[in-house]
């Protein structure tokens, strides 16, 4: 699903490089997680992966189902199945979150040229989805986040996952600011989105976010580059020692 | 008192084209006493202080540069799916084949030349009252000039409220056409009318509208300036507010290579709401893009609340002004002024100017003014394309956003969707190409 191979990346404005050859392949129907201590470059991964400014790749190539995902803009790649759902959704005030659901759905479905969803249905699919998210019919005619606690924006990221149906979803840090109950809500939401065809990446801090979405495979990474792979039991290690450990066991 | 040397000439010479209409005795007298004020003052030039972002050579010159008539096949009238009574002009003449019945349960309607004819008329006591009025402290001359010179125009006194609102339409067909309309409107003690203005008018525009809302009374006014892309506008809405009266005016503006638009309003009643807002979308890709919003603002009153709320989406080297003062008088305690100008560039090229002033001379008010210039959010951009909505698509959308605040001004809900999804049009069809 998702290729990432000798991925090497520097901020635009100043010469520093963040990734230095991140190698990495999430399989359609397999949750991948990646933990690393702060500024190991894991969100830079997600930005970069999604197409945000100020990143230039030099070198390595990220795939998509073999489409060149770094020669696309953010809205092709989201068109071709890619879903970042964003550590801190931003808030956009005088758009409302339906209309701004149905332009990206129509968008994408219009840049895959399928037909757009009719309003009917739009509608019918919004609060269904909205209601198994405990998101409630004044949160949908808010306009975008704005006023929006921490939990419930984290829930309308995954709102727009369901929404959207990606093929191949990265979801940065969705635990952070998430209470046992909105953590609880959010994975049973990307739960019920696991399947054959989709592949996710979960980026998170903490372990306690994998006892609820259970990952196939743990990747640790540090310094720009994935140091370490291997089953659920590496997420419960970290959580244990620390990465200092691990960092010295590689090192 | 004759104008400064410097500019008597170039006012004899815009005087010289013109002749006063005829009229009742009292009209006369009017017109002639704004004619004094027109040489009085002197028509306005980049040097004064009140035109310095907006140069007035094409307002006052005296024959109107051609403007070629706009034609988009593709655009239903506004405001069709309200019900309303049509008052139809063609390049400032009023055409009564073109209009509905000027009859309408709670509302006097007159053509302003038949009212200024009769030696009785109530609009005796409103023409050119509330404009005089306005040139103090600030000279608008080329209102002065209208009320001189307007050649057409509706009256209308609502003595309850009106069952539907009154369009004036504005037709654009001549590309020299230099069109002065003045209308009236006063309303009685608890009435209630809504003025619709739509159109372009003529390839120059002078219109001035003088309104007097009574104790409790209500006027609402919604206008969509035209889209022709080269015609001129200058407008002036002059309005006094009685207790408890309210006042709310919003304009849209999309094109047009210059528009001045002015709104004086004195609060003279206790509790009493005036709210003025515009919404400009402006693209130099279709020719040079001017718009100037000024507004002034006078609380003589206790305990009454304004509100001025304009925003301004720029591009292609599109220009904005914004000059917005609110002056509280002596003794006008309670007062809740509040004034917002926004202007969203998007790009290097355009710009925009504002001059926000406060003048405050009573000692328990709440005022607060703010000026942002500023371009479009881009995270919030990178965020819509994140989710598959393409760059201009994304543009559009955060711009109606960005609008959004002031066309919320509008009460009447159906128009305010028919003013937003024309706004919306209109940057889809620009997108399209």
């Amino acid at each position: 699903m998702l290729d990432i191979k000798g991925l090497a990346v520097k901020l635009e404005e100043e010469d520093k490089q963040i990734l230095k050859g991140v190698d990495l392949s999430v399989e359609a129907g397999s949750v991948h997680a990646i933990m690393g201590p702060n500024g190991s470059g894991k969100s830079t991964l997600s930005y970069v992966l999604s197409g945000r400014d100020g990143y230039e790749v030099t070198g390595g190539s990220a795939l998509l189902e073999g489409e060149d995902l770094l020669d696309m803009d953010p809205e092709e790649r989201a068109a071709a199945g890619l879903f970042l759902a964003f550590q801190y959704p931003v808030e956009i005030p005088g758009v409302g979150n339906m209309t701004f659901l149905r332009t990206a759905m129509n968008a994408q479905r219009k840049a895959r040229g399928e037909e757009e969803i009719s309003a009917g249905d739009f509608l019918k699919l919004i609060r269904a989805k909205a209601k198994e998210l405990k998101i409630d019919a004044d949160m949908l005619k808010r306009p975008v986040n704005v006023g929006f606690s921490g939990g419930e924006k984290k829930r309308n990221e995954i709102l727009q996952m369901a929404m959207l149906e990606p093929k191949m979803c990265i979801l940065d840090e969705t635990d952070s600011g998430l209470d046992v109950d909105a953590m609880k809500l959010v994975s049973e939401g990307v739960n019920a989105l696991r399947d054959a065809g989709r592949g996710f990446l979960v980026i998170t801090h903490y372990q306690r976010l994998l006892d609820h979405i259970a990952p196939d495979v743990v990747h640790i990474m540090a310094d720009g580059r994935i140091v370490k792979s291997g089953g659920p039991e590496l997420a419960l290690e970290v959580e244990k020692n620390g990465y200092a450990d691990i960092l010295t066991e590689v090192a | 008192m004759a104008a400064p040397a410097q500019k008597q000439d170039p006012t004899e010479a815009r005087l010289e084209g013109l002749t006063l209409p005829d009229g009742a005795a009292w009209a006369r007298e009017a017109r002639e006493a704004a004619l004094g004020r027109v040489r009085a003052m002197g028509l306005p030039t980049r040097r004064d202080e009140y035109w310095r972002y907006t140069d007035p050579a094409t307002l006052t010159q005296a024959a109107a540069p051609r403007a070629a008539v706009f034609k988009p096949t593709d655009e239903v009238p506004l405001f069709q799916g309200v019900d309303r009574l049509k008052v139809v002009f063609i390049d400032g003449v009023f055409s009564p084949e073109k209009s509905d019945d000027l009859a309408m349960a709670g509302l006097e309607i007159d053509r302003l030349q038949d009212a200024l004819a009769k030696d009785i008329h109530w609009a005796k006591d409103l023409y050119g009252t509330r404009e005089t009025a306005g040139q103090d402290p600030v000279a608008r001359p080329l209102a002065a000039l209208n009320t001189a010179f307007a050649t057409d125009g509706i009256v209308i006194r609502a003595t309850g409220k009106a069952e539907k609102p009154v369009e004036l339409i504005y037709l654009h067909r001549d590309e020299t056409s230099d069109a002065i309309l003045h209308h009236l409107v006063r309303v009685e003690p608890g009435a209630e009318v809504t003025v619709l203005e739509v159109g372009p008018a003529a390839a120059r525009f002078n219109k001035c509208m003088e309104i007097d809302v009574a104790d409790t009374g209500a006027f609402h006014h919604v206008r969509a300036q035209g889209r022709d892309h080269e015609r001129r506008a200058v407008t002036h809405m002059f309005a006094r507010v009685g207790k408890e009266a309210l006042y709310k005016s919003f304009t849209t503006t999309a094109n047009g290579v210059m528009t001045r638009n002015e709104h004086v309003i004195e609060i003279a009643g206790d509790r009493a709401t005036a709210h003025v807002a515009g919404a400009a979308l402006g693209d130099g890709h279709y020719g040079k893009f001017h718009h100037d919003d000024t507004v002034f603002i006078t609380h003589d009153a206790v305990d009454c609340e304004s509100r001025q709320v304009f925003k301004k989406v720029l591009r292609n080297g599109a220009e904005g002004v914004f000059q917005g003062k609110i002056l509280v008088k002596e003794g006008a305690q309670k007062t809740d002024g509040y004034q917002i100008s926004q202007s969203l560039l998007l790009d290097d090229d355009s710009s925009f100017q504002a001059k926000p002033e406060l003048e405050i001379y009573a000692d328990d008010v709440i005022c607060s003014h703010g000026s942002t210039t500023g371009a479009i959010d881009e995270t919030a951009l990178f965020y819509l394309r994140s989710r598959g909505v393409p760059t201009d698509e994304a543009t559009d959308l955060l711009t109606l956003a960005f609008l959004a605040e002031a066309i919320d001004e509008i009460a009447d809900e159906a128009l305010r969707e028919d003013v937003a999804a024309r706004l919306r049009e209109w940057l889809e069809r620009r997108r399209r190409g």
